[in-house]
């Protein structure tokens, strides 16, 4: 256990920069953006002579199930950061597992790494942890922060027009949103399983070019899939392959690519309860484990993973 | 069992060649060896052999483990270093040091600090801002405080200036090396192993052609430096080799009656990279 803490964290040392800044930049530079639009909103106002006065006016009318529902809305703004920083960790895992088997086999530290009592399994299983449960949780750890700072910004722009933001952001939970996001992680770990396992099967077995065999090539062949399905007589659909099988391969890492894949599922999804808080009824997608589309993917990631543990073991071309 | 490393029919094969042709040998505890050979003479497919980094047929036996199938247990016990330049180039002093520390039981985290203090090496650095020279010192570092009871090194000086090479070598002999250690090491700088090592081993187009411990190489092998009067005789006896050096003849013997020699010129013992230039004649040819 101590060894495969050590190896996380090796993993981490070495990927700062996917885990730790690319969110932390992406998250900052839409705040700064969102703090210049918010400027240029203020500028043409004064010159427009706008008044939002009637903002008050609602303020004043409010009773406790509005400041509720207004607490219930607010959280839809805790949750913007991650939708923004859930893309950047769709890029994150996705060359970070296309590249974590194979750039230590370029630079031959894979040698070093080999001189140590550390199994094969146990060095996959450490990346496959990393991507699918490290990036994802300080992705949102991260997002969460920022939704905080995005709140904090919108109760700024607020109280410049009169309106009290601490009473507001009481109605708010924080907590409760980082929780339900936090809880969507064996979830996203499950769905994202395929993905990485094909990613990092590329990354084990390529001799050369990893992002080639496992982004392109699956592209071109859905691409003769497409044509073939067009001119034979046989009635098959490649649009059923794209998405079951191709850009489930290549799409699953990017958190709510499910909703887009898995069509069955959105039907499943019970309806959610209007005066329940949006961000906890993120829970709902649990209904996901009912799919039968998650657990072949499941499946073929872990064989997939299997796979990538043998050729880490015999390539031996550094 | 005395032997560390037990060999036999050892057969590596790749596409378009041989890189081990059935090896058989044995190295027993408690010595240093030189692997010597041209490029591409199997040197590396042997040590990749022994530390399971590669598939082969034959028998190999590494302290007592199978080196296919028991490569994690046998890690613990064994170290090695490739050549120059395989740490990561993103890894600190201290992030190395602390990961070795905690995934390998045999590390001495005090002894590698110790070490490391004599260096210039600063824990912040990483190993991309070192020279070569320092990352070597790095590695060294990691391995001397490593317990293991075979180390394996192939070419760790490589590129390396003189005085990296000296220290390299001493602090091994010194800090590192004793009768329940066993060092392989491969290398083209032959002259600057040559007073360390106990065991000798030639190898070429895959084959082992001398296995050898260093005094009885001593024993077979003479040169007898003779005067251009006497040269007629000495050519007579059958020289592996034969070179002029201030136009006195060097002859370079097997096993030749040592008597016989002294009475011809002065004897002394060839150095090994005398006896490999003569050995591999007509390797490239």
């Amino acid at each position: 256990m101590k060894t495969f803490f050590w190896l996380v964290k090796r993993e981490y040392w070495e990927h700062r920069g996917g885990f730790l800044w690319a969110p932390l930049v992406a998250g900052g530079i839409f705040l700064l953006l969102l703090i210049l639009m918010i400027l240029l909103f203020e500028i043409f106002r004064t010159h427009a002579g706008v008044h939002v006065g009637f903002l008050n006016t609602l303020v004043e009318k409010a009773d406790a199930g509005d400041w509720e529902s207004a607490g219930n809305a607010f959280d839809m703004i805790l949750l913007i950061p991650s939708i923004i920083l859930s893309a950047v960790l769709g890029f994150v895992v996705l060359f970070y597992s296309l590249g974590s088997l194979y750039d230590d086999r370029r630079d031959r530290s894979i040698l070093f790494w080999k001189s140590l009592p550390v199994s094969d399994t146990r060095t996959v299983l450490s990346k496959v942890a990393s991507a699918l449960i490290m990036a994802p949780v300080f992705s949102i750890l991260i997002s969460v922060v920022m939704g905080v700072v995005l709140l904090l910004i919108c109760g700024f722009f607020l109280a410049a027009h009169g309106i009290s933001i601490w009473r507001l952001l009481a109605y708010t939970h924080p907590l409760q949103v980082l929780g339900s996001l936090l809880s969507f992680v064996p979830l996203y770990a499950l769905w994202a399983l395929p993905s990485v396992g094909w990613l990092m099967f590329c990354s084990a077995w390529a001799r050369s070019k990893p992002f080639l065999w496992g982004v392109a090539v699956p592209l071109i062949a859905g691409l003769f899939v497409g044509l073939f399905s067009v001119m034979s007589p046989l009635s098959f659909s490649a649009k059923w392959i794209w998405s079951h099988v191709i850009l489930r391969a290549l799409l699953s890492v990017f958190p709510g690519s499910e909703f887009v894949l898995d069509a069955q599922y959105l039907k499943n999804m019970p309806d959610t309860n209007p005066n329940e808080s949006v961000a906890l009824s993120l829970l709902h997608s649990y209904t996901l484990l009912g799919s039968v589309e998650l657990w072949i993917g499941v499946a073929a990631g872990i064989a997939l993973i299997a796979g990538a543990i043998w050729f880490r073991r015999v390539r031996d071309d550094s | 069992m005395n032997a560390v490393v037990t060999a036999s029919g050892l057969t590596k094969r790749y596409k378009q060649s041989v890189a081990l042709d059935g090896v058989s040998f044995e190295i027993p505890s408690g010595r240093i060896v030189g692997l010597i050979g041209p490029n591409g003479a199997g040197k590396t497919t042997a040590l990749k052999a022994i530390l399971g980094l590669t598939d082969f047929q034959g028998q190999l036996n590494v302290l007592g483990l199978d080196p296919r199938t028991q490569r994690n247990q046998l890690m613990e016990q064994v170290c090695f270093i490739a050549d120059v330049a395989v740490l990561p180039r993103w890894i600190r002093v201290s992030e190395a040091v602390d990961f070795v520390a905690n995934v390998h039981p045999r590390f001495n985290r005090a002894k590698c600090e110790a070490f490391l203090a004599r260096t210039k090496l600063q824990p912040s650095m990483r190993v991309k801002q070192m020279s070569k020279g320092m990352i070597v010192q790095l590695h060294l570092a990691l391995v001397m405080a490593i317990d293991a009871r075979l180390l394996i090194l192939d070419e760790p000086t490589l590129g390396l200036d003189i005085l990296y090479r000296k220290q390299f070598y001493q602090n091994l002999l010194e800090d590192y090396f004793d009768e329940n250690k066993t060092i392989i090491v491969t290398t083209h700088q032959v002259e600057e192993i040559e007073h360390i090592l106990t065991d000798l081993m030639f190898i070429r187009d895959g084959k082992i052609v001398l296995n050898t411990d260093m005094d009885a190489m001593g024993d077979r092998f003479t040169e007898v430096m003779v005067a251009a009067d006497r040269a007629a005789d000495a050519r007579r006896l059958n020289p592996l080799d034969e070179r002029q050096v201030f136009g006195k003849s060097i002859f370079l013997f097997d096993g030749a009656d040592r008597a016989t020699l002294e009475s011809m010129g002065e004897v002394r013992r060839p150095s090994i990279s005398d006896l490999f230039v003569a050995t591999m004649k007509g390797t490239y040819a």
